[in-house]
């Protein structure tokens, strides 16, 4: 192994043994747990109420239902991943110069950017294989309680684990100037701002405003987990038409924006610049 | 200023005299801000610099979770050490913490926490060892240990330069004292060359007198005369400047 790779991959799995260990992990998997089995009694009365729905002719409650109560579990999914995300990533530089944990590391020998992507690695890891667990969780539960399952499986769950990733980048371009609390409260707006900007997109369309929904469409692209997370919602109805997808896609839990072919080539671009700002200003910082 | 290969020496200064910045700068965590460093020919921050040093920060900590084992595998990893458990275990040894391999550092003191950072940043055989502030939370017993590491160092060729309030310590230990104030260096050299007589305390039976500007080779003249005087003479000891006699006059009671 390179001198380059070998210490990157000393820290991925340092750090990742960090995560199962820290506190944070405890809880995000008690809140988890907690999400899931009320989710599970959620949909068990939602499906069962379904069967007695008496709608209009061409409006498929059962589809309906499922793909509202999948939205709903992706949106709490994305939510604690970047809980997780962010408390994995937000005091890697900064916090932990002034906490005296990253000197020694440093000067071990290890490159300050090789810290930094590894620290990411780990995160995106980490983040990953939790989204991935709990979103075939709540695929299974979908099926045992409804027979419903989304358009599209693997797709979206892939994009919501990349949606967490980019969170935790930007959560470690925030530890270079924040400290650890500045730096959690900042990366809990951006992510509130992005996931209210995609609401608001979502109002946009329903009441025909296009500067609404171009406002939003910026603000997606600019923050682009929020795109992503549009996207995995929108391949989980891919399928659907007529008035169920209309309906759906009113709600703010059923429809989102598709992003299209460029979405994850320019999410990768995205993280190569935030990767190189974040490895310019942690190279000129004092530690 | 410059330290040669083998040398143990102290770094002293008021609060604020540049004594981190220095050590870090030589680490590669701070970027002078003019002059230059190089250790071992290489410049300092470089790859080839940071790899020759081992480094305990004054301000520290290590991850709570993990054991003093758990701690020194990482280190000899990211430092490419094939010491194996047998390196961990001898460096536990050498700090007297060999108990710390299962413990967890959250359940350790700061002193030993200290020990450990000692330990940790012997992994790899570093020929520099840059210690700053190094016995801050230790005991008088913690103390005489590192002490002890200290001239085990020295004996096995390590250059240290050791960064301490604590001018007793320095004094006891290094071959060589470095004062800095304002970032520049005041005064240096051995504590012994450092230390200047200051006269020479006569114990008589009139009493105890000190007779200033007088060494160690006035000595047999003035017993002489005090004798030929008719005085019983009971003591007499030669009185030379101690460290913190030299510091207060260098850093001129600086204590920003």
């Amino acid at each position: 192994m390179s001198d380059y790779v070998r210490p990157v991959a000393v820290l991925v799995a340092w750090a990742i043994r960090e995560s199962l260990r820290r506190r944070v992990f405890v809880i995000v998997t008690l809140l988890t747990v907690a999400f899931v089995v009320l989710y599970s009694i959620g949909c068990s009365a939602a499906f069962r109420q379904v069967n007695d729905f008496v709608g209009p002719d061409n409006v498929d409650g059962r589809e309906f239902a499922g793909a509202t109560l999948n939205g709903l579990a992706m949106f709490a999914i994305m939510f604690l991943g970047s809980v997780l995300a962010a408390f994995l990533t937000l005091s890697t530089v900064r916090g932990d110069a002034e906490n005296g944990l990253l000197q020694p590391l440093v000067v071990r020998p290890v490159g300050r950017a090789q810290v930094l992507f590894a620290r990411w690695l780990a995160a995106a890891l980490v983040c990953t294989g939790y989204v991935v667990i709990v979103y075939t969780t709540v695929l299974i539960v979908l099926r045992a309680t409804g027979g419903w399952s989304p358009d599209r499986v693997v797709g979206p769950g892939l994009l919501l684990a990349l949606a967490v990733s980019v969170l935790a980048a930007l959560c470690i371009l925030g530890s270079i100037g924040l400290t650890a609390t500045a730096n959690g409260i900042a990366t809990f707006m951006v992510l509130g701002g992005g996931l209210f900007a995609g609401l608001l997109g979502q109002v946009g369309h329903g009441i025909q405003n296009r500067g609404l929904e171009q406002a939003a469409h910026i603000v997606s692209w600019a923050l682009p987990f929020e795109a992503l997370y549009q996207a995995a919602l929108s391949l989980t109805t891919a399928d659907q038409v007529g008035l169920t997808r209309f309906l759906v896609q009113l709600g703010p839990l059923g429809g989102g924006d598709p992003g299209g072919a460029w979405l994850v080539p320019y999410v990768v671009g995205y993280l190569f610049v935030v990767a190189t700002v974040a490895m310019a200003a942690t190279a000129r910082r004092d530690l | 200023m410059a330290l040669e290969p083998g040398e143990l020496v102290g770094l002293l200064g008021p609060n604020g005299a540049g004594k981190s910045t220095l050590v870090k700068t030589v680490c590669g965590l701070v970027r002078a801000s003019g002059g230059q460093v190089d250790v071992f020919g290489a410049a300092a921050g470089s790859r080839e610099a940071r790899r020759a040093i081992g480094y305990l920060a004054e301000t520290f900590r290590y991850p709570s979770w993990c054991t003093g084992t758990e701690l020194l595998r990482l280190h000899q990893q990211l430092a490419g050490s094939d010491g194996g458990e047998h390196e961990r275990s001898r460096l536990l040894d050498l700090v007297g913490l060999p108990e710390a391999s299962t413990l967890r550092v959250d359940a350790m003191s700061k002193g030993m926490q200290q020990r450990l950072g000692l330990a940790q940043a012997r992994v790899g055989h570093p020929r520099l060892l840059l210690l700053d502030e190094p016995t801050s939370a230790l005991d008088p017993v913690g103390r005489r240990l590192v002490r002890d590491v200290l001239t085990q160092l020295r004996d096995d060729g390590v250059t240290v330069l050791l960064n301490s309030h604590l001018l007793s310590e320095v004094e006891l230990v290094c071959d060589r004292v470095v004062i800095i104030r304002a970032g520049e260096v005041v005064t240096q050299g051995s504590p012994h060359d450092l230390a200047r007589p200051r006269g020479v305390q006569i114990e008589t039976s009139s009493g105890t007198r000190v007779i200033d500007g007088a060494g160690r080779d006035d000595v047999p003249a003035l017993v002489r005369r005090l004798v030929a005087d008719g005085e019983q003479v009971y003591a007499v000891t030669p009185l030379t400047s101690t460290l913190e006699d030299v510091y207060l006059e260098a850093v001129a009671g600086d204590t920003s």
